[in-house]
């Protein structure tokens, strides 16, 4: 890390970053309560933080439930990941247009945006950085992604409880942000409502210092260690990876598929919800006249037909194949293709899986330990 | 606080981004499958290719599609294309006329390991339209053909009208000293040809097993079985190349759509080697 030292501030040096952050240009992105939900959306300052609310979560649940505390990041994870600012859900790529000797094509995509984001857990970290490796680190780089995440500042927080679904431990992600940040905060809940900071880079120093702060003292540390502790402690699920990649590859036709395709909806919520689901699908439209085509780029998932269709027919036409697919994709394959696993363990495609299956529960069932379900 | 401000947001040149290719010729080698000469805008030189990468073709407004080049990369003045037209954007493609214009991309993908086959034995087998993406590969052992031992390409179709550069085949048959096995599914009594499936041909080949090399195309079907058979009379599985075909959105590693298990067909395909996917081919629905 750095030689920083962390430092302690109140609502009012939180409100101070997101001014400075504001006024440097940047446009900031932050935890909000919109529609029964915590989702991710423009934050002006902290009166917009969701003070006093939490979430529950559990295999095709999630509800917002009011705290004891006014906590302001005392919930998990929502529906929303960051990659819907990074990796946008749709995206003009470019317009052709007919011209007298043929046809141009010109690039249409909109500008960048310079994005802050506030309140980045752990787990979110991780999917950034696999992420990354996915649009940056390959043989092609995606200029979209680049552009949005070069710039991008990051305040990470760390969680102080886990939610009902999340299994970060199980995945080496979390609960502590270690690294990826610019800052990192850990809420310090009780008589006086304060936020340890933590300095991720030098542009992060640079905007503590412009705040109202105190230096951390080793009762601050202590009190931040034990909320991460807290969360470490209450993971609502678990599941054993260290082996996951070679189980999965080993049981590709293993009874479980069909068992669990029973269940599958193919409606590819799991992959919409997931931080680190990358695909996506071209469109092209035309102008009545015929004048003019465009092409935009929209998030796709594997559960649909069309993603594998080849003349003739689907590749993966039936629902256990495309179930297959994504798991061994997330936990086996996505290690041969970027020398990572593809889960974090945030949990959303379990919360968010209309019929509540269970990633975890799915693993277990394959290594022959069925019959539990997937809690902790 | 100067050093918040970094640099602004900068987009990089998109890889998603066609260039303009004109249609300097254009040939009918089938009812329904044609083959495209393509230069620049300008008239001028395309991309520089190796055999077995595919280019993405966009016809206007309609859509983009992978299509594997089947000309000599030896020539690179042109960049030659063979599509079958079998839907929406293929039946585009195939309509264009010489002067037409279409966008491109690329070219992408492995080639096939045509050097790897100096000083041994080489067959080609190739199904139906698989013969196109092997064409570049044919040129090549043509042009080298001193540094090849035996030269086999067993070629199968459905029915004897659908054999594809039907005239070509005649002069390599001719002056290649090329063994070419042509093979039917189906055939009136005019047919004096093979007829069966083309893996029937591979047991009785006459090359040095230890000493071969094979570059498999078609319909994955018959490349899995071709390449059992090939395996089955000693050819090494490191020394047979299959292509492989997936639904392709980017051809750039991004979109996701050519999973193959841990593989991206656009990227580490299409070429691949047989050791790497034998077991996959043998599941359905990878
Ligand atoms: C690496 C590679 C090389 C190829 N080389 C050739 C070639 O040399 N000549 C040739 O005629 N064809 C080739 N194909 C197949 C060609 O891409 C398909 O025939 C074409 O995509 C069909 O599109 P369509 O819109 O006409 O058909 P539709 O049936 O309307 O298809 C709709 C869409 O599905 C996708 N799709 C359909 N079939 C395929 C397919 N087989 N592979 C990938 N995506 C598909 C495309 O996005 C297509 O636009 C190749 C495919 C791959 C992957
Ligand atoms: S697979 Fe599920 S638990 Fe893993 S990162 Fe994606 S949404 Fe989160
Ligand atoms: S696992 Fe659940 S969320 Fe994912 S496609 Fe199936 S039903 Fe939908
Ligand atoms: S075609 Fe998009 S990843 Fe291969």
């Amino acid at each position: 890390m750095n030689d920083h030292a962390a430092a302690v501030i109140t609502h009012e040096g939180l409100g101070g970053l997101i001014a400075g952050l504001r006024a440097e240009g940047f446009r900031v992105i932050g935890p909000r309560l919109r529609d029964q939900a915590i989702v991710y959306d423009d934050i002006e300052s902290v009166a917009d933080l969701p003070a006093g609310w939490t979430d529950e979560q559990e295999g095709g649940h999630y509800r917002v439930r009011r705290r004891e505390d006014a906590a302001l990041f005392g919930y998990n994870v929502g529906p929303h990941a960051w990659k819907r600012f990074l990796h946008p859900p749709l995206l003009r790529l470019w317009r052709a247009e007919r011209s007298a000797d043929g046809m141009t094509v010109t690039a249409t995509s909109e500008p960048a945006e310079r994005y802050a984001f506030l309140a980045v857990r752990s787990c979110e970290l991780h999917a950034i950085a696999i992420q990354d490796r996915v649009f940056l680190q390959g043989p092609y780089v995606d200029p979209h992604y680049k552009a949005r995440r070069e710039g991008a500042f990051i305040v990470a927080v760390n969680c102080g409880q886990a939610g009902g679904t999340c299994f970060c431990t199980s995945m080496n992600t979390g609960p502590k942000a270690e690294e990826g940040f610019d800052l990192s905060l850990t809420e310090l809940l009780g008589d006086r409502h304060e936020f340890l900071v933590e300095v991720g880079s030098e542009r992060g120093a640079a905007l503590l210092a412009a705040v109202p702060h105190r230096p951390a003292e080793r009762q601050d540390a202590a009190q931040a260690a034990n909320a991460v502790a807290r969360a470490e402690g209450n993971m609502g699920r678990h599941m054993r990876s260290d082996d996951v990649r070679e189980l999965l590859l080993a049981n590709l036709e293993h009874p479980r598929w069909d068992d669990v395709a029973e269940r599958c909806l193919t409606c590819g919520n799991c992959t919409m919800v997931c931080p680190t689901c990358f695909c996506t699908a071209v469109e092209d439209e035309n102008d009545l006249a015929g004048n003019a085509a465009e092409r935009k780029r929209r998030w796709d998932s594997c559960f649909t037909m069309d993603f594998s269709y080849i003349h003739g027919g689907s590749v993966r036409s039936s629902g256990r194949s495309r179930y297959r697919q994504w798991m061994t994709h997330k936990l086996a394959n996505w290690v041969d293709q970027f020398g990572t696993s593809g889960c974090v363990g945030c949990g959303r495609c379990i919360t968010w899986c209309p019929v509540g299956i269970d990633i975890t529960e799915e693993v277990r069932a394959i290594r022959g330990e069925g019959g539990s379900d997937g809690r902790a | 606080m100067d050093r918040l401000g970094e640099r602004a947001p900068v987009m990089a040149p998109d890889a998603m981004l066609p260039l303009i290719a004109r249609v300097a010729r254009r040939v009918r080698e089938l009812p329904d499958t044609w083959t495209l000469d393509l230069v620049a805008a300008d008239g001028g030189p395309l991309m520089r290719y190796a055999p077995g990468q595919f280019t993405m073709m966009y016809a206007f407004g309609v859509g983009e599609i992978p299509v594997s080049v089947s000309g000599d990369a030896a020539d690179q003045t042109r960049l030659v294309q063979t599509v079958r037209a079998v839907g929406k954007v293929s039946e585009a493609v195939t309509r264009l006329a010489a002067g037409d214009t279409l966008g491109l991309r690329g070219p992408y993908g492995t080639a096939w390991p045509v050097a790897e086959g100096y000083g041994r034995d080489v067959v080609v087998v190739a199904g139906g339209l698989g013969l196109a993406p092997l064409r570049p590969a044919l040129y090549q052992l043509q042009a080298e053909r001193k540094r090849f031992g035996k030269l086999v390409l067993l070629y199968g179709t459905r029915r004897p009208e659908d054999i594809l550069f039907r005239r070509q085949l005649a002069n390599w048959r001719r002056q290649l000293d090329m063994e070419i096995e042509v093979t039917v599914d189906h055939a009136g009594a005019a047919w004096r040809g093979h007829v069966g499936v083309v893996t029937r041909l591979i047991p009785r080949l006459g090359i040095d097993v230890d000493n071969a090399m094979a570059l498999v195309c078609g319909p994955e079907v018959m490349m899995r079985f071709a390449a059992s058979a090939l395996n089955d009379i000693g050819v090494p599985e490191e020394a047979i190349h299959l292509s492989l075909e997936r639904n392709m959105k980017c051809a750039v590693g991004l979109c996701g759509h050519c999973q193959f298990a841990g593989s991206f067909v656009c990227k580490d395909g299409a070429v691949m080697r047989y050791d790497k996917v034998r077991r996959l081919l043998g599941l359905k629905e990878i």
